[in-house]
């Protein structure tokens, strides 16, 4: 039983730090616009596919995925400064007008360029169990992958002066435009980054889900939950929040509720953090005095 | 001998609101320059157009070089810092991250050389240095904006109202470093100040704006004489 329970929790935590990461990439657009890019689940699959392809042509796996997450670094980009930036000034409902829109055109566009036909992806990882039995080597290894991209986040955003612009822009276009910045490509980037990491959590996931168009639909529902258990402003918080939300989706999937009904726990955790405490447990709290 | 700033029929509007009706003034450089006026007379909007913030025609210029119709961030590089309305502050960022951006179009290895020179002007910043901006007193915050405007190396610094809704005594404080500012650093300055008292006091010039006109300019000097802007706006 109790190593029952050890199995699950550790499950948990692999599939939790895709969740972790696809709630860091909602988060980091959210800080900036304000809002949820809805379409951040069909972009990461949009990138499995790419890398999928590449790897079909014959490049060997790790190119594939680096080469993949570059291309969707400049798609993310692309779609901030062609589709985003006229609506820098707009009403909050058109925002999510294009956000839907985009959602549908990405899946639509991977069903069309890739077929809906569902696809077996490869794992760079050995196939065996690990870690005396309590993970797969492919959620020990996508777990090991998730952990350096967001430390590699987390250093770029707290250590480096881009990463410093980069916030800035985020919380205080005014001012960071006094100071030189260049808000407009700031937000650029951050789509950019959005998108590889989101590229990062497809690919890593794609294995244990297989590749369709609508393989990131339930994912993206479990990100959303954690960034908001965890604070949909605060990065940290939303990596936190994503990583408990796989824990609690695995241990009620094996003992509450059963995997049928997994996905309403991401549900009922959306609704409960709404209703209990609309900033998540961590929060931005902002001191500030007039 | 070009003006450092030189601002020509200047109009500015936002949407159907025209707020400036043709304004022209200078800042030689190193010169210090004070606008007066009361509220809504188009102290901000001035400084806004200069900063590239609001739609404007007429022209404005910065060591001969057009300005007017630039991006903000590029009237920024060319050396214009602004202490903004409101001061601005990076409130979720600390005093450190708030200080760094000042001197983000500087080389990253120059970034924080000017730093002591800053903590010498104000040792406060260096107390509170590690601490989240948003902590900050207004006096602070208004110390860690002037900071941050300095931080960029500018060849002109604009101020909007440093004494706005401070205390008479962190107002004489901050002040009091301004005039340091005023004497150490090569940097024109131009104040936008609705107490013309400590306006006059601290510019050599003035120039005096209602409902966006130039209605009167001169030495500070003079105009601290005019009985009628002594009455408007100096009260006695």
């Amino acid at each position: 039983m109790l190593s029952g329970v050890l199995h699950q929790i550790m499950s948990g935590i692999a599939t939790g730090g895709i969740y972790a990461s696809v709630a860091l990439a909602l988060v980091m657009i959210y800080q900036a616009t304000h809002h949820v890019n809805f379409a951040q689940g069909e972009m990461a699959t949009f990138s499995t596919y790419i890398t999928l392809t590449l790897i079909n042509v014959g490049l060997p796996y790790w190119v594939a995925f680096v080469l993949a997450v570059a291309v969707s670094f400049v798609i993310g980009m692309g779609i901030e400064r062609i589709l985003m930036r006229p609506l820098h000034t707009a009403p909050v409902l058109s925002s999510v007008g294009v956000f839907v829109g985009l959602l549908l055109i990405v899946n639509s566009l991977s069903g069309w360029f890739f077929d809906y036909t569902i696809k077996q992806f490869p794992t760079p990882f050995p196939d065996r169990p690990m870690l005396g039995g309590y993970l797969s080597g492919h959620e020990l290894g996508s777990t090991a992958v998730t952990l350096i991209v967001l430390l590699s986040v987390y250093g770029f955003f707290r250590y480096t002066r881009l990463g410093l612009a980069m916030r800035a822009a985020a919380f205080n276009p005014v001012s960071s435009r006094l100071v030189g910045v260049r808000v407009d490509w700031m937000l650029a980037l951050g789509w950019g980054l959005a998108a590889a990491i989101g590229a990062v959590a497809g690919c890593m996931v794609a294995p244990i889900v297989f590749l369709d168009p609508n393989m990131m639909s339930g994912i993206l529902l479990y990100a959303f939950a954690g960034a908001l258990l965890g604070g949909i402003d605060n990065p940290l918080g939303a990596v936190l929040g994503g990583f408990m939300v796989g824990v609690i989706e695995n241990l009620g999937g094996a003992y509450l509720v059963g995997t049928e009904l997994k996905l309403s726990l991401a549900l009922v955790i959306i609704v409960a953090v709404l209703t209990i405490r609309p900033t998540g447990l961590m929060g931005r709290k902002v001191f500030s005095r007039v | 001998m070009t003006a450092l700033l030189e601002v020509k029929d200047l109009h500015a509007a936002y949407g159907e609101t025209r707020v400036l009706h043709g304004i022209s003034f200078s800042v030689q450089s190193s010169g210090v320059v004070a606008l007066l006026g009361a509220n809504g007379a188009g102290k901000t909007t001035t400084l806004r157009a200069i900063c590239g913030a609001v739609r404007t025609s007429g022209t404005i210029t910065l060591q001969g070089q057009r300005i007017d119709g630039k991006q903000t961030e590029d009237i920024v590089r060319l050396g214009v810092a602004q202490v903004p309305e409101g001061r601005g502050t990076f409130m979720e960022l600390t005093v450190e991250e708030n200080m760094k951006l000042g001197a983000y179009t500087r080389p990253a290895r120059l970034a924080t050389e000017d730093f002591p020179r800053m903590f010498d002007y104000f040792p406060r910043l260096k107390e509170r240095f590690r601490q989240q901006a948003g902590t900050l007193s207004g006096g602070e915050q208004q110390m860690l904006a002037i900071a941050r405007a300095l931080l960029l190396r500018p060849k002109l610094l604009l101020l909007d109202e440093p004494s706005f809704g401070l205390a008479p005594l962190i107002v004489q404080e901050i002040f009091q470093i301004l005039r340091r500012i005023r004497d150490e650093e090569k940097v024109g300055i131009l104040l936008v100040e609705q107490n013309a008292a400590i306006a006059l006091a601290f510019a050599e010039e003035a120039y005096v704006l209602e409902t966006g006109r130039i209605v009167m300019s001169g030495t500070s000097a003079a105009i601290m004489q005019d009985e009628g802007i002594r009455r408007s706006y100096l009260g006695y």
